[in-house]
């Protein structure tokens, strides 16, 4: 009998499959590592204590934590539906405009927490507007949408870079930036969150974003699991025919994914724009859209699953860059190598295990 | 003639910046007519142009880099064959691994082994495959209108550029005229009738990929070797991407790939050439248009406004045996 349709407890699927997925991940990073002559073990010890060692570690830690639950999100909510988001990246960076120019009109006038729902709101529509042309190709011209949001990754790149090189820059400056938003366009820090831990935040950026982020991981949740919207969303993902057997609306569900989907990958932009460095930069993105693709995956597209996904990945991005200052054979790109590892190994290779582990169990079992 | 010796020089750098295109789009090519996506050609490609540079700059030969450049851009098509034909993952993100694997290997290996913050060591001139002159090339220039053509756009180019373009009717013979590009296009149609034949459905798949990654070689080493002299962060730039694009604006066909990937270097080399100047009548047009503009076009394509593009129909799809 083959082993792919033998049902296994949910502690292995969910729980050990996973885990040594992870171990295999962390083992191909460490034969780098090795290979670089340096040591592996000495390698972990150094990122753990970078990212996890003092209250300004953790600070920074759950910064990146931040980004990556937003972007891990917006792809898992596009997973449900069937539909590969892998314009995440674009979409945070138009969203970026949207939080931007909320907080350039607004900062002068209202203290933040005025400023910051609009803010949401405008990060998130355009983030959603991003993510509607391909949404709409997918759903009413059958264009893929894999494809598509790869080309508006570019589309949007070039077009902030427009943006901000002709029309935000500051008169006179070199850098291709906008003002600096005054404390009425900025999200404040989370420093209280540390000390009650007993750490100090330091120079982290760590902001009120990250509550939205656990607020957004709520709501994801209720809109799969507990609404009517996302048990059709669940169904189209699972089977296209049966969706619309059952009178689902396959365009419908397709763009009201897509636009979710981009609305939360665009609300990540709140995280480093407004919480971090308070202006809008170039590329200030930087993968994370990317990030999110591992991140859902590792989480097996479940919010809780996300936040711990997240949290493993903003420890690899502060553990690394620690890292690269203490080991200087070992530049900071190599949390990019093991990132890719765990897309590798997790994601495309997820089944890889399964077969021995299925045999393993059924052997004990005496099934 | 100022206007002409302009477009000439335009021309010339359109077919220079075309050619790690046009390697790409046809190792994608393979790659996807035998219903495998190939999200990651952008990290094949950034891959073996380290390892080209790298080759090159030990040995001091450019046919090894060559070589290392096409052997490095196999073994990640392997890994991809491993993972989504294989295993059956998802080749989108397994596409994805690859890119970061290639991105953040290229860096963390270039700075243990040259210590030039990710860059490789300058590739000696030997070790570089330089442009040649055809013969006759000076004798024309002096001809009106041909003359400076064939100076400057068809002579003057490296190796690779005339490789690149001999590929184009090699890939349409091969796909459309020998038994293995037969059984290649209908394991990307129909791979269910080609295991009934008794015909291998991986093993198709595993050589189109093995195709792929050598043609996906090609490019990475003109980038490296060729087009410069050493390995810079990040060469590739998202050329994979673009010519993932030019596949598709090219509807999944030889001779249109090269045309599109001639029209998306023309469309880069203007956006180099208007940097800074104006337009009669309209005045100062943004580059950024012109770098967009391979996208959208294949965007307004996707969305069916220019003909249809209809893709293989098992691409993507891992084959599964009935049971």
């Amino acid at each position: 009998m083959s082993t792919a349709s033998v049902p296994l407890p949910a502690w292995i699927n969910y729980g050990l499959i996973p885990l040594l997925n992870l171990i295999l991940a962390f083992f191909f990073s460490g034969l780098v590592v090795w290979a670089i002559g340096e040591s592996p073990f000495e390698a972990l010890q150094l990122l753990l204590v970078g990212a996890l060692g003092r209250g300004e570690g953790i600070g920074f830690t759950l910064f990146y934590t931040t980004s990556f639950i937003f972007t891990g999100l917006s792809v898992a909510v596009a997973i449900h539906a069937g539909l590969f988001n892998i314009g995440s990246e674009g979409q945070a960076y138009l969203g970026g405009l949207g939080a931007a120019l909320v907080a350039l009109a607004m900062d002068s006038y209202v203290p933040w927490y005025v400023t910051m729902p609009f803010a949401v709101i405008g990060a998130a529509l355009f983030g959603a507007a991003c993510a509607a042309i391909p949404a709409w190709l997918q759903a009413k011209r059958g264009s893929h949408i894999v494809i598509t949001t790869i080309m508006f990754n570019f589309i949007v790149s070039s077009l902030m870079n427009y943006v901000l090189v002709r029309l935000l820059i500051v008169p006179g400056k070199m850098a291709p930036e906008t003002r600096t938003f005054l404390p009425g366009g900025q999200l404040p820090k989370l420093d209280w969150l540390i000390a009650m831990f007993g750490g100090k935040i330091g120079a982290a950026p760590f902001n009120f974003s990250f509550l939205i982020a656990l607020v957004m991981c709520f709501l994801v949740w209720v809109l799969i699991w507990r609404t009517k919207l996302g048990y059709e969303m669940r169904t189209l993902g699972i089977s296209p025919t049966a969706a619309s057997y059952a009178g689902i609306r396959y365009s419908r569900i397709v763009m009201i994914t897509m636009l979710i989907s981009g609305g939360l990958a665009g609300m990540m932009a709140l995280n480093p724009v407004m919480g971090a460095s308070a202006r809008l930069q170039i590329e200030f993105v930087g993968g994370a859209g990317f990030v999110g693709i591992a991140v859902s995956l590792m989480g097996r597209n479940h919010p809780a699953g996300i936040i711990l996904a997240a949290l493993l990945f903003g420890i690899l991005y502060q553990g690394g860059a620690e890292l690269s200052f203490d080991m200087p054979g070992i530049t900071r790109d190599m949390i990019v190598v093991i990132q890719g590892m765990v897309i590798l190994f997790a994601g495309a290779l997820e089944y890889m295990l399964r077969p021995s582990i299925v045999r393993l169990y059924q052997q004990l079992t005496g099934k | 003639m100022d206007y002409f010796d302009i477009f000439i020089s335009i021309l010339g750098s359109a077919v220079r910046l075309s050619i790690p295109l046009l390697f790409t789009a046809l190792a994608g090519l393979f790659s996807e007519r035998a219903g495998i996506f190939d999200i990651g050609l952008e990290g094949k490609m950034l891959a073996s142009a380290f390892a080209a540079a790298c080759v090159a700059y030990w040995t001091g030969n450019a046919w090894f880099g060559l070589l290392g450049g096409i052997g490095v851009s196999i073994v990640f098509s392997f890994v991809h064959g491993f993972a989504s034909i294989t295993n059956r993952g998802n080749q989108i993100v397994s596409g994805v691994a690859l890119n970061f694997v290639a991105a953040g290997l290229t860096i963390v290996l270039g700075q243990a082994w040259f210590r030039q913050g990710g860059r490789t060591g300058q590739v000696p001139p030997e070790g570089r495959f330089s442009s040649i002159v055809l013969p006759g090339a000076d004798m024309m220039r002096d001809v009106p209108i041909i003359g400076p053509l064939y100076a400057n756009v068809i002579s003057g180019n490296n190796i690779l550029t005339y490789i690149a373009f001999l590929m184009v009717p090699i890939s349409w013979w091969v796909l459309y005229r020998t038994r293995f590009g037969l059984r290649l296009r209908a394991v990307g149609e129909n791979p269910g009738a080609v295991d009934t034949a008794g015909i291998s459905v991986a093993w198709m798949r595993y050589r189109s990929l093995i195709v792929a990654g050598f043609l996906c070689g090609f490019a990475g080493t003109y980038l490296s070797i060729a087009q410069s002299a050493a390995f810079i962060n990040n060469m590739s730039a998202g050329k994979g991407y673009i010519a993932l694009a030019a596949l598709i604006f090219a509807k999944w066909k030889p001779v249109p790939v090269m045309l599109a990937c001639l029209l998306f270097g023309f469309l880069d080399a203007f956006a180099n050439f208007m940097q800074g100047k104006s337009l009669p009548l309209i005045g100062e047009v943004p580059v950024q248009i012109f770098q967009a503009l391979p996208y959208i076009l294949t965007c307004v394509l996707l969305a069916g406004f220019i003909g249809t593009a209809r893709p293989p129909k098992a691409g993507g799809v891992p084959y599964t045996k009935e049971r």
